[in-house]
């Protein structure tokens, strides 16, 4: 008997209980379902810490100060400021690969201009930082390495602070007070928006790092360098390489900690995705078991299909079906439960992740691999579930079965 | 000329438990091409075993059974199938035809197993030519349900006939029919055997067995009787008489 005929076969024994096949098909479907809006879900958050990440800068290095241990506890990398400006011209001159490095001195500070003031977070870094972020100006330029040799008063303004201080007015060009010393305002950012964790990145204004070491962080150390290579291929090498260069630098044995850490951006995108990974899988699996039960329901189902038409197999064996061709009809009637099933569930899925997307005003992606995986899964639900009670419908004796009431 | 059927001191012992059952304790029988035997005998005579023999359901315990010219015995499960699909048209007690399925698809059954495959078209032309040789040549498309039960039986024979049978067995043929319905269902077999099919019937009712031209009588086993029928009805005739009779006592128009 071909496929094709038992196939048909197949949906035509479904067609006659009509009810029965939907309900039975109702667990795959809510499975299926479930799995694919959940995984949907988790890849529109994936996609949007991604994006967010991308916002650091293309093929970016972190290397962060090491940690300050008070009474027996450690404080986390970056509280102690073993980076120095030295450090930085070293991994700038020395590790190949490199093609900008800067450091962030973050301060806290009061900005005046006018009558007008704000609380600002204000960053020194050096002239390569907007290259390593990406962020191009909206207008001025860029302050210079003599600005930050010299640790000139100049500034770069973010969107929403040259808001808070001029309103629709020019900033470039005028002077603003940061704790009381002047700043020339040399250019304007483009806006940048939100990052990973909600905080509003066009509030900050750029000084020279050492402006800031100067003026307003005091202290002659850095708690973060980020280092840009020219190419993602060169990362692991810059990576190792600054390392054996601050290990030397700072005089660190083999085998002991170091007093810095070096994440590459990849390594931070993990840790940004990892909880909602985490989150994803365990959803995930509990939509997986639902899968299964709905299997559970079709065997359930399919047995007592076969021992409903016990007779009508006793026929078939009668008249000459083989083994095979009874156990071919019944495992293609689960596969079609199944796989119509998992189909509708897609759609379903599908919808939910679409409707849920608006509700919660986070993207959902339902991806190709997903409705893949989700239509190969029921098909191969059918066929695990299936196999038993075709099986105890292809080995019935047809003495057996005819005689069967 | 090979015989159709050619049992050989054909013996078939079941296990139940420690007991041994001796259904069949020794047959020998032979069937020509073109005759119409009746089996009677009582319930555990060995007749059911018997039948499910003939129809190669079952394979014997010992001696031999040679359908049309093939030994059975050493076959294996689907090439009895195939046997059973291409040899012997079967026709049961209670019809045991698909529910919920048109008279023509039920027909079409045998030719869905029968190898190499038949094209679909022409499983449909034999499908109607069977149902046509029965008289049901226009009622392809009504369900069982639609049907009546002298008429179920007839869609029946039409499945065991689609695939051009050596041998058409039948189980209590007329056993959910009235007597009219059981006349006619005989006058198909007589005229089916008449154009020359091989017909082997179980019945234990007299009457019905008259209507074939050899009797075969079981009991414990063995076969007690074997003969040709004396006075064999005609289905013609007895339908006419069953008219008459019903008839004068206004049972009938």
């Amino acid at each position: 008997m071909i496929i094709f005929a038992s196939i048909r076969l197949a949906l035509r024994a479904l067609r006659r209980n009509l009810l029965r096949t939907l309900l039975t098909m109702l667990g795959i479907i809510i499975g299926v379902a479930a799995v694919i809006s959940v995984v949907s879900i988790g890849n529109g958050a994936k996609k949007q810490v991604e994006a967010q990440i991308a916002t650091l800068g293309q093929n970016v290095i972190l290397v962060l100060s090491g940690n300050v241990t008070r009474g027996g506890f450690s404080m986390g990398f970056g509280t102690a400021g073993t980076l120095t400006q030295p450090d930085l011209e070293a991994i700038r001159k020395e590790v190949e690969g490199v093609v900008g490095a800067s450091p962030e001195v973050r301060a806290n500070s009061q900005l005046a201009y006018g009558n007008q003031n704000a609380n600002v977070q204000v960053s020194g870094v050096s002239a390569d930082y907007l290259d390593i972020r990406a962020w191009p100006l909206k207008s001025g330029d860029n302050f210079t390495e003599q600005d930050v040799r010299g640790a000139t008063k100049v500034a770069i303004i973010g969107q929403t602070t040259r808001k808070t201080l001029f309103g629709d007015g020019d900033a470039v060009g005028q002077t603003i007070r940061i704790k009381n010393a002047p700043f020339v305002i040399v250019g304007e950012l483009a806006p940048k928006g939100m990052n990973m964790m909600g905080s509003d990145q066009d509030d900050i204004v750029l000084v020279p790092f050492s402006s800031a070491l100067k003026r307003l962080a005091g202290g002659t150390s850095f708690r973060s360098i980020s280092v840009q290579a020219a190419d993602a291929k060169l990362l692991p090498g810059v990576q190792h390489d600054i390392d054996d260069l601050l290990r030397q630098r700072h005089k660190i044995q083999e085998g002991r900690d170091p007093d810095f850490l070096i994440r590459t951006q990849q390594e931070i995108s993990n840790l940004a995705t990892s909880t909602s990974r985490v989150l994803t899988v365990l959803l995930g699996s509990v939509a997986g078991v639902s899968l299964v039960v709905g299997g559970i329901g079709i065997m359930n189902i399919m047995l007592v299909s076969v021992t409903e038409r016990t007779r009508e197999i006793g026929v078939r064996l009668a008249i000459g079906a083989r083994t095979r061709d009874i156990m071919m009809q019944f495992l293609f009637e689960a596969i079609a439960l199944s796989v119509i099933g998992g189909v509708i569930g897609i759609g379903l899925g599908a919808w939910v992740s679409g409707q849920l997307s608006g509700v919660m005003g986070s993207p959902t992606v339902v991806a190709a691999n997903s409705i893949l995986i989700a239509f190969g899964s029921s098909a191969l639900i059918g066929i695990v579930f299936g196999y038993f009670p075709a099986l105890k419908a292809a080995r019935l004796d047809p003495i057996e079965a005819l005689r069967f009431e | 000329m090979t015989p159709i059927i050619e049992l050989r001191d054909f013996k078939k012992t079941y296990k139940t438990g420690e007991i041994e059952v001796h259904a069949v304790r020794g047959v020998n029988l032979t069937v020509a091409a073109g005759e119409f035997v009746a089996v009677m005998g009582a319930s555990g005579s060995g007749k059911s075993t018997l039948m499910n023999t003939i129809g190669c359901l079952d394979r014997p315990t010992s001696g031999a059974y040679l359908l049309d010219g093939v030994n059975i015995g050493r076959l294996e499960r689907d090439d009895l199938a195939d046997l059973r699909n291409q040899k012997i048209g079967f026709v049961f007690q209670g019809f045991n035809l698909l529910s919920r399925t048109s008279a023509s698809e039920n027909v079409e059954l045998p030719m869905l197993y029968r190898r190499p495959a038949i094209p679909a078209r022409d499983q449909r032309r034999r499908a109607l030519e069977a149902l046509t040789k029965v008289g049901l040549g226009q009622r392809g498309d009504h369900t069982p349900n639609q049907l009546s039960g002298g008429q179920q039986q007839r869609v029946a024979i039409a499945r065991a006939l689609v695939n051009h049978p050596k041998l058409l067995l039948a189980d209590e043929p007329t056993g959910n029919l009235d007597s009219r319905t059981s006349i006619e269902i005989m006058g198909i077999f007589q005229e089916l055997n008449q154009m020359g099919m091989t017909i082997v019937m179980v019945t234990h009712e007299l009457d019905v067995a008259r209507f074939a031209k050899r009797m075969v009588i079981m009991r414990d086993g063995r076969v007690v009787t074997d003969q040709a029928v004396e006075g064999m009805s005609i289905a013609q005739v007895e339908l006419a008489r069953l008219d008459a009779e019903q008839k004068a006592v206004n049972l009938a128009p």
